[in-house]
């Protein structure tokens, strides 16, 4: 590793933590769109059971791994702390849903969206990745959660049919997503190889969105027969969720370059001694 | 109130390094870690070139990313200023490294040493506390510390002073409370030009860079 002036890759957080995010979205995206869609308690399992997995792998991250409890601590401020407060809350509500309490699912929609703003912010506070520092970025990536966990929910209920309030949440949130991610990207300043790498990863998160959003429009507009219906609906899904994934993945690990160092002014040569000065 | 910066005259610093093997020397850090790095940078294309050394660390900031940030409350700023780290209750997620702008802070998951085996003093100054959590640069607070209980004034005595000011064998560095108008840092602050590094940012870098005098025509 070099060590400046120019920018460099962050080496601290790896796969293991991209894990956390691309799971804990799609996750808590999963749990809100199965308490949208009244599905059953199975579905919300399947999502919060994605978030502990997530949770699992960054916890495989930690250099002290058995006082990883000492995490909630600071609640006050950091947001990596308020994540792991959410957590348990959520798991509880889905829990709950589990065993049939009334408005349990709506708890844990509403706990789902509050983890993947967590973690959102918990990425747009590293000061020191100008790629992640982005303020645009919190909204991106709840937009993203929303339309994997909507994605996961078509490849996962591909057996049924889809309502239309579903088909329709999905295409305003796959624009959502779009827009967000041009607003982001136009103000993200980063070094040259990081903006390559997001802009690779764009392209194939723009397909993911677009063509999707495509396919929930043709969805709406005339409805298909059964089959080319679920083989459309699991198709779309699986690329919005791939897509997001794929985007988290990469902002994580490629596109984490710090700024470096910068000097605004070169030093003027040729001082006397500080004390003859 | 007391705030203890540290302040860098780039006209001064060869780029001779000598306060990055002082802080080794005195903090023990395994082989690839740096609290105290010196940068060498070149600016413009031939042959108009300048050459820059840029002492880098711990910036001490007035608003640290990492303390805000730290989920264990292991990162604090003390009321002088200065960032410590308890290695007690840091648990390793590395947050505070992805959040710092002036890339200070190192997690290093198992011990390493200069020439593959532990050499004597290696085994002497082994601290595992110090293995799997983030550590960077203290501003050799328990030399300050212990100066201070002694009566002494940090950045005028030696023994009160960080390794890396003592060890400046061109006195680019200096250290002392910049809340004290009298103090060394105070007044190479008022008598030159200088800045912070991504002082966008607002951290409030309590690491100062001095370029050129004040009111000076030849100002660059």
């Amino acid at each position: 590793m070099t060590f400046g002036p120019n920018p460099w890759q962050q080496a601290s957080w790896d796969w293991r933590a991209a894990c956390n995010f691309m799971a804990g979205g799609a996750g808590s995206g999963l749990v809100v769109c199965a308490a949208l869609a009244d599905s059953p308690a199975w579905l919300l399992a399947a999502g919060a059971g994605v978030i502990a997995f997530g949770l699992f792998a960054v916890w495989l991250e930690l250099g002290r791994p058995w006082r990883s409890w000492r995490v909630i601590r600071h609640g006050a401020r950091s947001w990596m702390s308020r994540e792991a407060l959410v957590a348990p809350l959520l798991f509880a509500a889905v829990a709950a849903a589990w065993f049939g309490m009334p408005g349990a699912s709506w708890a844990a929609a509403l706990l789902a969206l509050v983890f993947v703003t967590c973690q959102a912010r918990l990425l747009q506070a590293a000061k020191g990745i100008p790629a992640w520092r982005e303020p645009r970025l919190v909204p991106l990536l709840v937009f993203t959660a929303l339309a994997e966990g909507i994605g996961a929910w078509l490849v996962l209920s591909a057996a049924s049919a889809v309502p239309h309030r579903i088909w329709i949440s999905f295409a305003i949130v796959l624009m959502a997503r779009l827009a967000l991610w041009h607003a982001w990207r136009r103000n993200v300043r980063t070094a040259p190889r990081a903006s390559a790498a997001i802009d690779a990863a764009g392209t194939v998160f723009k397909l993911a969105t677009l063509l999707p959003l495509a396919a929930a429009l043709v969805a709406l507009a005339s409805p298909l027969s059964d089959g080319p219906a679920r083989a459309l609906q699991a198709l779309a899904g699986a690329l919005a969720l791939g897509g997001g994934l794929w985007f988290k993945y990469t902002l994580v690990t490629r596109a984490g370059f710090n700024q470096g160092f910068a000097l605004p002014h070169l030093p003027v040569r040729g001082v006397p001694r500080r004390q003859e000065a | 109130m007391t705030r203890w910066a540290m302040v860098a005259d780039l006209r001064r610093c060869v780029g001779c390094q000598t306060c990055t093997a002082a802080c080794k020397h005195a903090n023990a850090t395994p082989p690839g870690v740096q609290w105290r790095r010196v940068l060498d940078i070149e600016v413009g294309e031939y042959p108009d070139v300048q050459r820059a050394f840029v002492p880098v660390g711990c910036q001490h900031c007035d608003e640290p990313p990492c303390a805000d940030v730290c989920p264990t409350t292991a990162t604090k700023k003390r009321d002088d200023g200065i960032v410590t780290i308890d290695y007690d209750i840091c648990i390793g997620c590395a947050y505070c490294a992805v959040a710092c702008p002036y890339q200070a802070r190192t997690k290093t998951m198992r011990a390493g040493f200069a020439y593959g085996q532990a050499s004597e003093h290696e085994v002497q100054r082994r601290d595992d506390t110090r293995l799997a959590v983030a550590t960077k640069c203290t501003f050799c607070v328990e030399r300050i510390d212990d100066g201070l209980a002694r009566g002494l004034t940090p950045g005028v005595d030696p023994e009160a002073t960080p390794a890396c000011v003592n060890a400046c064998i061109s006195e680019a560095l200096s250290f002392g409370d910049l809340d004290d108008p009298d103090s060394n840092v105070s007044r190479a602050l008022a008598e030159n030009q200088h800045f912070r590094m991504h002082e966008e940012l607002g951290t409030g870098p309590g690491f100062f860079y001095l370029w050129d005098r004040k009111n000076t025509e030849s100002a660059a």
